[in-house]
């Protein structure tokens, strides 16, 4: 066996040392304090570690099962430093809430990132489906991580099942492919995909495996139970690592091995972006618990990531990037005001929101860029990455899609300032009372807060992207 | 003289929506992991016919299912951990007393 297949591998060769390192680490260390700061450090520097390995090209190794080119590290890069961000607010809460396993916390989490590695890399369906595996089966040990809490015990049942459910749909569609095309690899369906009723069928089978990782809507069911009754930390992870990760796999295969026939699937994935909008906008409306809400506010954020895959262009993968990597800044900094509130006092609900402003001005400083940001307004960078977005999927004609998505934006606004509005301009006669947060915390707010306003006008960002991407 | 490939997959096709019924109308959190389970074995069926009758000259087929097989051992060990988690702390696992999180 050639073993110098492995030496392209970077990014993944460095996450199972740590992985390694901290297995040994948990396994030996006493004290959780000092073995988070080993944890988190050893990761900075596989993020940093992360940047330098653009100079691999493209390559391909395992007779072309496992492809890597300058945006597959690119993505991977930006997936590091999303689950930095979220290890950097989950500090607190593992040392004080989850002191007896706070080395699975970490574990698990890297071994879902690693999972999400080979699905980004993936140029065949062996290694997307393992990938995609390894990527939810321990989200599904994190999400029932609250081993006393009945909620979580619940959301994981609810996770699992759908998880496995969804993934034997989209095995299924599989296996029709295999029957059809003779082979398993992007480039080889490529070329023998056809549109008759078989290789349709099995399209869309598989399509459903992937669109239950980006819980768009026909697939959507588990996300707010399961987004509401996971630890906030998990939750954080859940709505941005992950999705970028499958959306980002999407695109691949949307674009390596079905891009002959572009008309099969963009007709459904058309309706699929309209009603993930449209239904994750009016559900979002009528939640009163902010993990809820945000679980349906990430919903129609999918569909906007979606726009990027219809697109399919070079411009498309750019705007689609672009997006997750603004979109993790702007919803981890919103998970961070909740998860700070929740860590001091409990409270959940947008009810208990109303006069924070009055106590914490900080935080709701903080929630209030990420609000805009979400929602879209301009000198954020959530506005930026919305315009790129919506101008790649113009320049391929979907005028009327755009128009839709446009209106939904205009409906996301009125509840993206509704919490605004609760943190601002209600009265309550017990708002939740000023505290500090921890170090931690305040780090993670700050790197978010001064991303959230920056990244938007630094030009050379999205230039590099598109540069680097590939399309139809 | 072998049975064709087409009885082979009405087999499969009917395993497959015998557990996407399972999964929608069980009640038992147990009795859906059967279901789920029922569907991965058809696409087993599915890859081996596919591999034995259409493309004999490579093993894909067979390789894929063997993960299929493994994956499937996994995700249920998992499940019944998540299952027996629910009922330490419900003392029931049925779904519709599996409740907690509606507004």
């Amino acid at each position: 066996m050639d073993y110098s297949n492995f030496i392209i591998m970077n990014h993944e060769l460095s996450l199972v040392v740590v992985l390694v390192a901290l297995l040994l680490a948990d396994l030996f260390g006493k004290n959780k304090r000092i073995f988070q700061f080993f944890a988190m450090g050893l990761f900075l520097v596989h993020t940093v570690l992360g940047f330098t390995h653009w100079n691999i090209g493209e390559a391909s190794a395992f007779s072309g099962m496992y492809v890597t080119s300058e945006i597959h590290v690119l993505v991977k890069n930006i997936l590091n430093i999303g689950t930095l961000i979220v290890f950097i607010f989950a500090f607190y809460w593992n040392e004080n809430k989850n002191k007896n396993q706070v080395g699975e916390f970490y574990f698990l989490t890297l071994s879902t990132l690693l999972g999400m590695y080979f699905m980004v890399s993936a140029e065949h369906f062996l290694l997307f489906y393992i990938g995609l595996e390894t990527a939810s089966i321990p989200m599904a040990t994190l999400v029932a991580f609250n081993k006393n809490k009945k909620e979580s015990a619940e959301a994981a049942a609810k996770y699992i099942l759908t998880a496995a459910f969804s993934s034997a749909v989209m095995l299924f569609g599989i296996s029709l492919m295999y029957g059809a095309c003779g082979s398993l690899y992007y480039g080889d369906i490529l070329i023998k995909f056809q549109s008759t009723p078989l290789h349709i069928m099995a399209l869309i089978f598989m399509f459903a495996g992937i669109g239950f990782k980006i819980s768009l809507v026909p697939f959507h069911l588990w996300t707010a139970d399961t987004y509401e009754g996971a630890p906030t930390s998990v939750t954080a992870y859940l709505s941005v690592i992950s999705k970028g990760a499958a959306a980002f796999a999407l695109l691949c295969i949307m674009i390596k091995a079905f891009a002959n026939y572009p008309g099969t699937w963009q007709t459904f994935l058309w309706w699929i972006i309209v009603i993930t909008i449209t239904i994750g906008n009016l559900f979002a409306l009528r939640q009163k618990n902010m993990k809820r809400f945000l679980a349906f506010s990430s919903i129609s954020q999918a569909g906007y990531i979606m726009l990027g895959v219809i697109a399919g262009t070079p411009q498309g993968m750019a705007a689609m990037v672009y997006y997750v990597f603004i979109y993790l800044f702007t919803n981890l900094a919103a998970f961070g005001v909740i998860s700070a509130i929740e860590n001091k006092s409990d409270k959940l609900t947008m009810d208990d929101y109303n006069g924070l402003y009055s106590t914490n001005p900080k935080l709701s400083f903080v929630m209030m860029l990420a609000m805009f940001s979400l929602g879209g307004i301009p000198p954020f960078a959530g506005f930026f990455s919305k315009f790129f977005i919506f101008a790649a999927a113009a320049e391929q004609g979907q005028y009327l899609l755009v128009f839709i998505a446009l209106l939904n934006t205009i409906i996301s606004l009125c509840y993206y300032l509704w919490v605004v509005k609760a943190m601002f301009i209600n009265k309550s006669e017990n708002p939740i009372p000023t505290f500090n947060s921890d170090n931690m915390t305040k780090i993670g707010l700050i790197i978010c807060t001064v991303a959230m306003i920056i990244l938007g006008f630094i030009s050379p960002i999205y230039d590099k992207i598109i540069a680097i991407s590939f399309g139809m | 003289m072998s049975i064709p490939v087409e009885y082979y997959l009405i087999v499969s096709t009917l395993l497959f929506f015998i557990g996407v019924y399972g999964f929608v109308v069980r009640k038992n959190l147990i009795s859906i992991l059967m279901s789920i389970e029922l569907m991965l074995n058809a696409v087993s069926i599915n890859f081996v016919a596919f591999n034995r009758f259409v493309y004999p000259e490579h093993l894909e087929g067979y390789m894929y299912s063997l993960f299929v097989i493994v994956v499937a051992a996994a995700e249920t060990a998992v499940a019944i951990s998540i299952i027996i988690n629910v009922y330490r702390k419900m003392k029931n696992i049925d779904t519709k007393s599996i409740n907690e999180l509606k507004n």
